[in-house]
């Protein structure tokens, strides 16, 4: 992927209010470390070369977990460098509640991953959909302004993290 | 309508400016000015709105067949899809659901189609707890208000309104005070019914006929939890949101949250093919794993005809079901951003596009209520993300409800004893204003009596009892001497540029007379050689109150009188930049396409073809001298137009030094600022004006348009000019 894409995905994650960090296979697990708030829950990430094994996050859940938790820790099956768009791929280990419940969601993204814009990634989401995947295109952190000034973290993460893992 | 009525009508929007009018204000004006920075950034803006417009037109075209589509990819996905009648018809089907679950709650995430169905009235009616996660649907639950706007749809309340509602309701021991509080209690609070509830009820912004996925757009997450957390999933979307396949979803994706608060995307734009495939979550179990309970997720799409099915063969109201709801023609339009939503709307819907919804799903009567508040400037329908001619349908709306009213208190105006082509049934108020053509010239030549006359107390009285004409407004002067008359007494100059006729609008011809006159002078002055058409209306004052007959009569009389010219090789110069815009715009629905055409492609507003003059070569010298420094209000079909930039080049131009006006509408709107239960919004909306010349005391009032004109005369009390009286020769 072009260093333009990764680099205009960098600067939508800024204007949307996240932090990136950057990450190799080899530094993934402290790096992951150390933008995870505890406790944490998480799902598995299917990458090869990274996984949470070597970090904090438990993988497995319970219901009281998820509403425990301070962070999430999701793979990103891709993201959309133009808006700084994650998109969170819905899975039975639980992608969308673990992206979802926690105050903190970190998402997982592989360079590979990051397409330049919208129209890029729809012949993706036509695939899955097609196999009766679901897909969420997560921008930034939830916000509301319905209580009279602009709030953010309301039904969903007030923090969003990306650790890029470069090389993937 | 009523004298009483009309005070009735006036006391409800009074009190609407004193108390939600701030809110709304301050909210609509955000949504609208970012909606403006976010299209002018992103390069393929107008590229996605021709594409959405497309996809849309060819969806509701062939949506049986796609809903048919539809309900195989919802049924093979294990889902159920029922297509409802009307609303006790799916509010039947949705008990039916919530019962087969012995539910005893229902969390929503926000959907206007369920406001459409009332359907959490329904379903407390039988005993189920029904709450709305999204904060500001929460907000009118707890305050038991309906929406104010499609997307905000407590946008009408303040931060401090919201507390002191909480503090009422909750009690809680520390007052709340800051939007942080509010939105932690609120987020607690529903948390707790969300993870405990039986029943997720969703809206749908977008249905895909080919995987049965729907989208739900929203910033809060609420929609995401609503929809994953309970295993029964009921997603309730009007039919017209079914389009083909995920090749269609992308503009959408990207426009909606432009055109609807000016974000670039939404915090979560959500794709879910249900029953999705997350595992099911039993907070009641704690500590069991995820998926450990022994209840399967189960989906229902609920698609709710209600009208829509009908509204599909109606031709003018079948455009309705392009609208995506993103509330931009609410944000863009001056009388919603002063009164909002709760005098601007129906019984569910609001802005201008309600009046094609509520026509169509709650019937003319509702949309009777707010209909006039639509003044057709057709800014809304520039905003509108897939180009819905919204101003149109509200006129369409307006004309079938004048020939529905019960005229009856003054049913000796009958047809054929009144100069138009309208039903006896007429409101006179309505009646009155689209025959002024007839009235201005009656006028004039009875100048000066008439004036005298119209300006007694009595007579002032008497017109506003009658006809809801405000008393507190002034009325034109009618010139005894027309255009017609001083330009028949004299004798043109020998020219030989180009040949231009001058149409002499009502106003100009029996009232602003002087502009016309400047007119002339001025395209003599640059070797034009100039006639001057037949004085006729051009049916823009009939068509403002809905009266298209009468219109599309006018319009015809006009264009065969200005084909004539055309056909001879004449341009055609229009002073008023209303005419001009009905010229270009509103013929198109009134004449056939060649004649309208024709008229559109020759027909000029009167400085831009100066500006054409000056920079084919003419003369610039022979124009007066710059006098005065000068404050400019353009015209908001100028501006809809794109013309009012000519305007201000020539005075620039030409050395003149000009404030322009950068709020977009004056208020007057033609009609609507003399009409008795509209007049203080009017001049509510005309504040915005008169703030930003409220300094400029040294400048010369300057407008292109007579409403303009009006009502800066009425907000300063000092002379108006128009800009060609400015740069017209010395006589």
């Amino acid at each position: 992927m072009a260093t333009g894409t990764i680099g205009e995905f960098e600067r939508s994650l800024t204007d949307v209010g996240v932090e990136l960090t950057r990450a190799t296979p080899a530094t993934f697990s402290e790096t992951l470390t150390s933008v995870v708030d505890e406790p944490a829950v998480g799902t598995p990430l299917g990458f090869d070369g990274v996984s949470l094994k070597d970090t904090p996050v438990t993988t497995e859940l319970t219901p009281k977990d998820l509403t425990e938790a301070q962070t999430g820790v999701t793979p990103i099956g891709r993201a959309i460098a133009q808006y700084g768009t994650l998109v969170v791929e819905s899975n039975t280990a639980g992608n969308e509640p673990v992206s979802l419940y926690p105050p903190t969601h970190v998402g997982v993204v592989r360079e590979s991953d990051v397409l330049a814009d919208v129209t890029e990634a729809m012949p993706h989401l036509a695939e899955r959909f097609s196999d009766g995947g679901s897909v969420v295109f997560a921008t930034g952190a939830s916000a509301t302004g319905d209580m009279g000034a602009l709030v953010k973290g309301v039904h969903g993460p007030k923090t969003v993290r990306v650790v890029l893992v470069e090389g993937l | 309508m009523s004298l009483e009525d009309r005070r009735e009508k006036a006391r409800h929007i009074r009190h609407l400016l004193e108390t939600e009018g701030g809110a709304i204000r301050e909210n609509t004006t955000v949504f609208n000015e970012d909606r403006y920075d976010v299209s002018e950034s992103f390069d393929d803006y107008e590229d996605l709105r021709s594409r959405a417009r497309r996809i849309k037109e060819d969806a509701i075209d062939r949506l049986p067949e796609l809903i048919d589509r539809l309900r195989e990819s919802v049924e093979a996905n294990g889902g159920e899809l029922y297509v409802a009648d009307d609303a006790a018809d799916a509010n039947r089907y949705i008990e039916g659901v919530v019962d087969d679950e012995n539910a005893e709650t229902v969390v929503k995430s926000k959907s206007m189609t369920t406001e459409e169905l009332d359907v959490n009235d329904h379903l407390e009616s039988v005993g189920v707890d029904v709450w709305e996660t999204d904060l500001g649907e929460f907000v009118l639950q707890v305050a038991d208000e309906s929406p104010s706007h499609l997307v905000g749809p407590s946008l009408h309340r303040s931060q401090e309104d919201v507390a002191r509602l909480f503090n009422e309701r909750f009690d809680p021991a520390e007052p709340f005070e800051t939007a942080e509080e509010l939105t932690a209690f609120a987020r607690d609070y529903l948390g707790e019914h969300i993870r405990s509830a039986d029943v997720g009820m969703t809206g749908a912004n977008f249905v895909l006929a080919d995987s049965g996925t729907i989208t739900l757009v929203t910033n809060e997450g609420n929609a995401r939890k609503t929809a994953v957390t309970p295993n029964t999933h009921i997603a309730v979307a009007g039919v017209e949101k079914v389009i083909p396949s995920a090749d269609e979803l992308q503009p959408f994706v990207e426009l909606i949250a432009k055109a609807a608060t000016g974000q670039p995307i939404s915090q979560y734009v959500t794709m879910l093919t249900p029953p999705v495939e997350s595992p099911t979550i039993d907070f009641a179990r704690p500590t069991e794993p995820l998926e450990s309970g022994d209840d399967d997720r189960e989906f229902h799409l609920v698609l709710v005809d209600n009208g829509r099915m009908a509204m599909r063969e109606d031709e003018h109201l079948e455009e309705t079901l392009y609208c995506i709801r993103c509330g931009a023609c609410a944000n863009s339009c001056a009388n919603f951003q002063h009164v909002g939503g709760h005098a601007f709307g129906g019984e569910t819907y609001t802005g201008g596009i309600a009046t094609g919804w509520e026509a169509g799903v709650h019937g003319q009567d509702s949309a009777a209520t707010f209909n006039d508040l639509c003044t057709g400037c057709s800014r809304c329908a520039d905003a509108c993300p897939v180009k819905i001619d919204i101003p149109w349908i509200n006129t369409v709306v307006r004309d079938r409800i004048n020939n529905e009213s019960d005229g009856a208190a003054f049913d000796f105006l009958v047809e054929g004893l009144t100069p138009d082509a309208e039903p006896g049934s007429l409101d006179v108020q309505k009646r009155l204003f689209g025959n002024f053509g007839t009235l201005a010239r009656v006028g004039s030549a009875t100048a000066p009596l008439s004036n005298r006359l119209a300006e007694l107390g009595p007579v002032r009285s008497a017109m506003e009892r009658f006809f809801g004409v405000d008393a507190r407004r002034a009325l034109p002067t009618f010139e005894r001497e027309t255009l017609t008359d001083w330009f028949a007494a004299r004798d043109s100059p020998d020219n030989d540029g180009r040949e231009v006729v001058v149409y002499p609008d009502a106003y100009t011809n029996y009232v602003l007379v002087n502009r016309g006159k400047a007119a002339v002078r001025t395209l003599e002055a640059l070797d034009a050689r100039v006639e001057l058409a037949t004085p006729q209306e051009s049916g823009r004052a009939p068509l403002s109150q809905g009266m298209i007959r009468t219109a599309t009569r006018r319009a015809s009389a006009v264009a065969a009188d200005l084909t004539t010219y055309i056909d001879d090789g004449f341009d055609v110069a229009v002073i008023e930049p209303s005419d001009l815009a009905a010229f270009r715009r509103e013929y198109g629905k009134l004449l056939d396409e060649e004649t309208h055409e024709r008229l559109a492609e020759n027909s000029y507003d009167v400085m831009e073809y100066v500006y054409g003059l000056l920079n084919a070569g003419a003369d610039a010298g022979v124009l007066a001298e710059p006098s005065e420094p000068l404050a400019y209000h353009s015209h908001c079909q100028q501006r809809t137009l794109g013309v009012e930039t000519y305007t201000e080049a020539v005075l620039t131009e030409l050395g003149f030094d000009l404030l322009t006006s950068d709020v977009e509408c004056c208020g007057m709107a033609g009609s609507f600022g003399y009409k008795s239960e509209y007049y203080e919004l009017s001049m509510d909306v005309g504040s915005d004006l008169e703030a930003q010349f409220a300094e400029e005391t040294d400048r010369t009032l300057v407008a292109s348009g007579t409403s303009c004109t009006e009502q800066l005369g009425d907000l300063f009390e000092r002379d108006v000019v128009h800009p060609v009286e400015l740069i017209a020769p010395d006589r």
